[in-house]
């Protein structure tokens, strides 16, 4: 596969705590993947077209705030309106086991909460990503 | 050499005189009275460096404790953190505290508030309320407080840029109820150079931040006297990722920052340094921990007296907070962070703090609930009644271990100070990227340690069996947004409006001028203005702070 995964990593909102999202995106990095990290205090009109603009595989929201619900849908409800669905869209930060779910029903791929091992997240983009390369034609 | 009984009949009973014994046995289950202190004069051995390394609590270098009689007449300050949703919520949750028998309030306050928006501003939406309370305007901050005497218990207030906006509203309530602001005491977190370090809640750029941090220096003693207006962070730093040793290095860097910002200005350091206090982290590492603790009263307490030439022994002293480390807590197994903690509280005791905080163990999933809150209030209790460790002052001290670690913590910190003033300061060294360079790849290098098991998380990377466990979680309403919004609406209707857009004018004046902002920041919060209002005014003076996008 000579074809490599491009992540956006980003902190959507008020919240400044970014070191997961920093060791996430070094490792991903680390990993062989292609990351773009947006910084601090982005709104999901910035990640979004950031997304679309650098033409990522995948986005991934670090949220520590409790602000989860909100800034994944606003996210996912963008990428539907621009024509960007199949970007894959995961994410991690504190957020209670009853949310999951109803961010997996909102089409989020997948939530790494709190003492996940950066492996983890890098096997998961490694099998997602290049399923959707297939069924987009790509690979 | 100071003799042992020397210091018992000075600093000893001057302590008692402000604050007696308390009324509980000091003897040992065995029914053992153990002394107040042990020196090496009680097991007959020679420590030539007792006095200058170690010394007597409540004397310089303080490395025993910045009290004569410490945990003997008064417990440390056991002061649980928070708020949620809206100010009527959050001041129930503070009655109940109260009644736990918690001895002093500490304010949590919500993203948009610590980043100085309304909480009807767009970029506040799906934030308000969230991680702490949502306060717009005095209206809020009246109600927070409601059926509270501001005389009788000591508010800890965590907000940083909005701090001198946020005070102001609490001494605008105290100032409205009638209370006497010599009385009132309390602390306001007001430490802007941990948040370009770390937690990253800064408005403005870090020269007119740090500014607004020294009116606070300058009007703080004068005004509010018994007022800690500031509380030096090394929490968010260690939360941020650093190591124990960064923290302590960074932590007292900040402090030394501020001090020569306030020289600068012309303030008197005798005037302003015992009001400077201080927030450590504590994690796992116990010793590793309590030498920190101590090693920060030994860096704080030579520096201010040689360095810096304070002559009052109060600014000598460095009195701090802690908190257990939440970074630490996992969301495995939730019910082992009550062990994590009640250790990591134990180490803050033996370290010496003067005020603690302790996590709820389910602070890696949502907000504490009650139950969570009170079991980790409950933990200090144990600490404090049961365990022992209060009967004697400093107990650890000429452990050859924590002593050498103490030692080289002093030593490692010290260089990592040099290194810091070299580079020309904190605020330099920001501008540089240093501290995001060096946090990037503390915790970068942890990571991989868990993740190669080099380092064991029990529950995490082993010993993971899990016990299907229901933790229940307190979810904050999404009401508060609604209901914030209808007060914020109701404060802009109902106030004085010649007098708000006066109010922030000389606010706006004191701020282009170079003018101390606080008594303007006071007239603004009796005025009704919102915390958005005052905070955009200086965004319209100082500018906005972005940071490099580094990983």
């Amino acid at each position: 596969m000579d074809r490599r995964i491009r992540v956006l990593i980003a902190k959507p909102g008020l919240d400044g705590h970014d070191r997961g999202a920093k060791v996430v995106a070094r490792a991903l990095r680390d990993a062989g993947m292609e990351v773009i990290y947006t910084g601090l205090r982005q709104t999901p009109e910035m990640i979004v077209s950031a997304a679309i603009q650098e033409d990522v595989d995948a986005i991934g929201l670090s949220i520590l705030s409790g602000a989860h619900m909100h800034y994944f849908r606003e996210v996912k409800r963008l990428l539907d309106e621009q024509g960007a669905s199949d970007i894959l869209l995961f994410g991690g930060g504190i957020i209670p086991d009853e949310d999951v779910p109803r961010l997996k029903e909102l089409g989020v791929a997948a939530v790494f909460g709190p003492g996940t091992s950066t492996q983890e997240i890098v096997d998961f983009l490694k099998r997602a990503v290049p399923e959707r390369w297939r069924a987009q034609g790509l690979a | 050499m100071r003799k042992k009984h020397d210091w018992l009949r000075e600093t000893y009973q001057k302590s008692l005189e402000k604050m007696p014994e308390r009324p509980v046995a000091h003897r040992t289950l065995s029914d053992i009275a153990p002394e107040p202190l042990y020196t090496p004069e009680d097991i007959g051995v020679l420590d030539p460096e007792y006095e200058e390394k170690r010394g007597y609590p409540g004397e310089y270098p303080y490395t025993r404790g910045v009290y004569g009689s410490m945990y003997r007449s008064k417990l440390w300050t056991m002061r649980m953190f928070a708020g949620f949703g809206t100010a009527e919520q959050t001041n129930e949750r503070f009655k109940k505290l109260l009644k736990a028998g918690q001895t002093g309030l500490s304010v949590a306050f919500d993203l948009p508030t610590l980043m100085g928006y309304d909480s009807d501003h767009p970029l506040s939406q799906g934030e308000v309320g969230k991680c702490g309370v949502a306060v717009s305007s005095l209206a809020d901050m009246e109600i927070l407080f409601e059926g509270i005497n501001l005389e009788e218990v000591t508010t800890s207030m965590t907000i940083n840029s909005p701090a001198n906006a946020i005070w102001a509203m609490y001494l605008a309530v105290a100032k409205k109820k009638g209370y006497d602001w010599k009385k009132l005491g309390g602390t306001i977190q007001n430490d802007i150079l941990k948040e370009f370090i770390a937690q990253k809640e800064f408005i403005f750029p870090p020269e007119p931040s740090v500014k607004l941090v020294i009116d606070t220096f300058e009007w703080g003693p004068k005004n509010v006297p018994k007022w800690n207006f500031i509380s030096v962070s090394g929490y968010h730093i260690r939360e941020a990722g650093s190591t124990a040793v960064q923290e302590l290095a960074w932590t007292l860097a900040d402090g030394f920052e501020y001090v020569e910002a306030a020289l600068k200005r012309g303030l008197d350091i005798d005037e302003f340094a015992p009001r400077i206090s201080f927030f450590f982290d504590v994690h796992n590492d116990f010793f590793e921990e309590i030498a920190k603790f101590r090693a920060a009263r030994r860096i704080w307490a030579k520096e201010m007296r040689h360095r810096y030439r304070a002559k009052n022994p109060q600014s000598w002293a460095l009195r701090t907070h802690a908190q257990t480390a939440g970074v630490s807590l996992t969301a495995q197994q939730p019910l082992n962070n009550i062990a994590r903690v009640a250790i990591q509280a134990l180490a803050a005791v033996l370290g010496g703090t003067n005020s603690l905080h302790t996590d709820a163990y389910d602070e890696a999933l949502a907000l504490p609930t009650e139950e969570s809150a009170t079991i980790a209030l409950r933990t200090q209790q144990i600490i404090a009644y049961e365990s022992g460790v209060t009967h004697t002052i400093d107990p650890l001290a000429g452990s050859y271990y924590v002593e050498w670690l103490t030692d080289e913590m002093e030593r490692q910190a010290m260089a990592i100070i040099e290194e810091i003033r070299r580079m020309g300061g904190v605020v330099r060294a920001i501008e540089e990227g240093y501290f995001l360079r060096e946090l990037a790849e503390a915790s970068y290098r942890y990571q991989q340690e868990v993740e190669r098991k080099e380092r064991i998380i029990v529950g995490v990377n082993a010993f993971t069996d899990e016990i299907p466990l229901k933790v229940p979680i307190q979810l904050v309403d999404p009401e508060v947004e609604r209901v914030q919004a209808e007060r914020l609406a109701r404060v802009r209707r109902e106030r004085d409006q010649k007098r708000v857009e006066e109010a922030l004018a000389g606010l706006r004046r004191a701020a282009v001028e170079g003018q101390n902002t606080m008594p303007h920041f006071v007239e603004c919060a009796l005025a009704y203005c919102t915390l958005g209002e005052m905070m955009n005014v200086l965004r319209e003076v100082y500018g906005t702070y972005q940071e490099p996008a580094y990983v």
